[in-house]
């Protein structure tokens, strides 16, 4: 049990040259599978251990911190490395039939391989204690990453993988910049060694350049409105799959170190206090999601209209993020696990309409309630949870949200919020009128039925879509569960 | 403030500079390319600057009290972001040589031409 954190980031690890010598397409499709529910499994193992506000320090080879390499594992974190395993296992099975279509059969090897690595990333950024560390997980998902967008069945997955390449390198390089003087300033890269010699720091400025560095490179990697531009075309031409991954993991992790690093490290008083960060972070915020749906709004592909409210959710999580209060970190933490669940069980309905139909063009869909009743309902109730209608998960997160923003007296950003809301389901409106009343105008849609898809492509999405209305009418149990992560984050390291 | 003694921050600043500014400013993934690697190689710069010790020597144990040596932790460390980097631009001149394979052309203005006729289709 002691060696449970390793096992988290070994698993995948190891796993993807299995995958790789296995070569198989339908073994390394099932040993990524399990590999994937293993390392949920264990994830889930470690929320229990740390359920009560204890924490979990492993020192890798047995170093101690701050000289060597730890993982540090509480409740903040937890829960987000439950999310990504749990996520990356759920598609993964629906991936296999999806896959078949973009991918060609001699190269789903290397696809599995690509993913378990992502995970290896992404699990590894969340539960790193050590600064440098956080760099070079974030580069092994970002570059496996990068593969996987490159598969898309359309030639201009290349180019989005490469812009998303180009710009994530240069978030990458001002992550490393960033962590390359705060070791000059502290002469530490331990995160909790890190949060005690930062304010006693015999050069603020290069803890003031370091900080800047620091929040540039994680926003152009969490796609924060003026630096979201990789997002739209990578999530786009992705394979469906790899998109319903991304949009509930990668965007969240960055989102995740975002405020480990405000409220941990530099401590509240430092990033909102003196640098008066919500000046900066509440606009973009705000921006992101008035702006990003209005956008969404006008987009005749489905695909592209989500990756654009994608964007927009964000922004509402970095309003959170900008209160730096209790309640709005709770808001942003319990918005985080959300989205992550909406937004997949969202793109995985839509890589259902790609596989029958074979695009995602929105004129497209009329009636298609009549051929796809299940990956129909599943998009109208998942849609309905990005709107924020009751008994859903958008509306628990999107009321604390609003009640945060009210606590604070910032009721013109509540106002713009609930603007936004309506824009979203207009949006979502669109889609589902079409797809439920319009009637066929004839020679663009064939008029033999699409059958329903395969069994094993229903099944993750609709235990994604159980999973989101159990939270959505049970909402307590997340927002404890983010209560605690928020006053973790806010209490800072012990 | 020791203008001339900091010239090797002065020399990160201006490689940081020309790389985001290839990066930026030429349409030729190549080019782009060799743009993101000296503003990698910038960083490495960086790093070796910050672990300089005044008189300090390489890092190696000697039977003597008297020598002081260099922090070897910064170059550990750009060790790893150096293969990073390789792994980076290695991933990134596939992807080129399968844009070509795709477009039959590395300049990112004609393939931005060649995807809008194709979204007009």
């Amino acid at each position: 049990m002691d060696q449970l954190p390793a096992l988290q980031v070994m698993l995948p690890l190891v796993m993807a040259p299995l995958v790789v010598i296995v070569r198989h397409p339908k073994w390394s499709w099932a040993l990524a599978t399990i590999t994937s529910f293993l390392a949920c499994w264990v994830s889930w193992l470690l929320l229990q251990q740390v359920m009560d506000g204890s924490v979990i320090r492993y020192a890798i080879g047995g170093w101690e911190a701050p000289t060597g390499i730890e993982f540090y594992i509480d409740r903040a974190n937890a829960g987000v490395a439950l999310l990504v395993s749990g996520l990356s296992s759920l598609v993964l099975v629906y991936a296999y039939h999806s896959i078949q279509r973009t991918v060609d059969k001699s190269k789903h090897y290397l696809f599995y391989a690509g993913w378990l690595l992502c995970l290896t990333g992404l699990i590894g950024m969340v539960i790193t204690g050590d600064a440098f560390n956080v760099f070079v997980f974030l580069e092994i998902s970002s570059l496996s990453t990068y593969m996987l967008i490159a598969f898309g069945s359309d030639r201009r997955a290349l180019v989005a993988s490469y812009r998303y390449l180009v710009l994530g390198s240069v978030g990458a390089s001002f992550i490393l910049i960033g962590i390359g003087f705060l070791y000059a300033a502290t002469g530490t890269l331990n995160m909790v060694d890190l949060a005690v010699r930062i304010p006693d720091s015999e050069s603020p400025r290069a803890v003031l350049v370091a900080f800047s560095f620091l929040t540039v490179g994680l926003m152009i990697k969490a796609a924060v409105f003026p630096l979201h531009g990789w997002l739209l075309n990578a999530y786009h031409h992705a394979p469906i799959a790899v998109t319903a991954f991304l949009a509930g993991t990668a965007t969240k992790v960055s989102l995740y170190i975002l405020m480990r690093m405000f409220f941990s490290i530099f401590g509240d008083d430092y990033s909102f206090g003196l640098m008066l960060l919500n000046w900066v972070l509440l606009p973009a915020a705000i921006a992101s999601f008035l702006i990003m749906s209005l956008v969404a709004i006008y987009q005749t592909d489905l695909r592209r209209m989500l990756a654009y409210s994608s964007v927009a959710q964000i922004g509402y999580i970095l309003a959170g993020i900008s209160l730096a209060t209790q309640q709005g970190l709770t808001a942003a933490v319990v918005h985080m696990f959300n989205h992550g669940m909406v937004k997949a069980t969202l793109f995985m309905s839509v890589g259902c309409i790609l596989y029958r139909v074979g695009n995602t063009h929105i004129p497209s869909l009329d009636r298609l309630m009549s051929r796809m009743p299940f990956t129909v309902v599943a998009f109208i109730i998942a849609g309905l949870g990005l709107v924020g209608v009751p008994l859903t998960v958008g509306f628990v997160s999107k009321f604390t949200l609003i009640s945060a923003l009210l606590e604070q007296g910032w009721w013109p950003a509540a106002v713009m919020i609930l603007v936004s809301s309506v824009m979203a389901t207009a949006y979502i409106g669109r889609v589902i009128y079409l797809m439920l009343f319009r009637e066929a105008r004839g020679s663009t849609v064939t008029s033999h039925g699409y059958r329903e898809v395969p069994i094993l492509m229903l099944v993750p999405m609709y235990v994604l879509l159980a999973l989101g209305l159990y939270f959505g009418i049970f909402g307590s149990q997340t927002l404890s569960l983010a209560e605690g992560a928020a006053s973790t984050l806010l209490g800072g390291y012990q | 403030m020791d203008v001339i003694g900091l010239y090797n921050y002065w020399i990160v600043i201006v490689l940081m500079m020309a790389g985001l500014y290839i990066l930026i400013a030429r349409y030729n993934l190549i080019k782009k390319m060799i743009g993101l690697s000296v503003f990698q190689t910038s960083i490495f710069y960086l790093y070796i600057t910050i672990g300089k010790v005044e008189g300090g020597t390489a890092p190696i144990l000697v039977d003597d009290p008297h020598v002081v040596y260099s922090n070897p932790l910064p170059h550990v460390l750009i060790l790893t972001a150096i293969v990073v980097g390789v792994a980076t631009t290695a991933v990134a001149l596939a992807l080129t040589v399968r844009i070509y394979e795709a477009y039959g052309t590395i300049e990112e203005d004609e393939i931005r031409a060649a995807n809008a006729e194709e979204q007009d289709i």
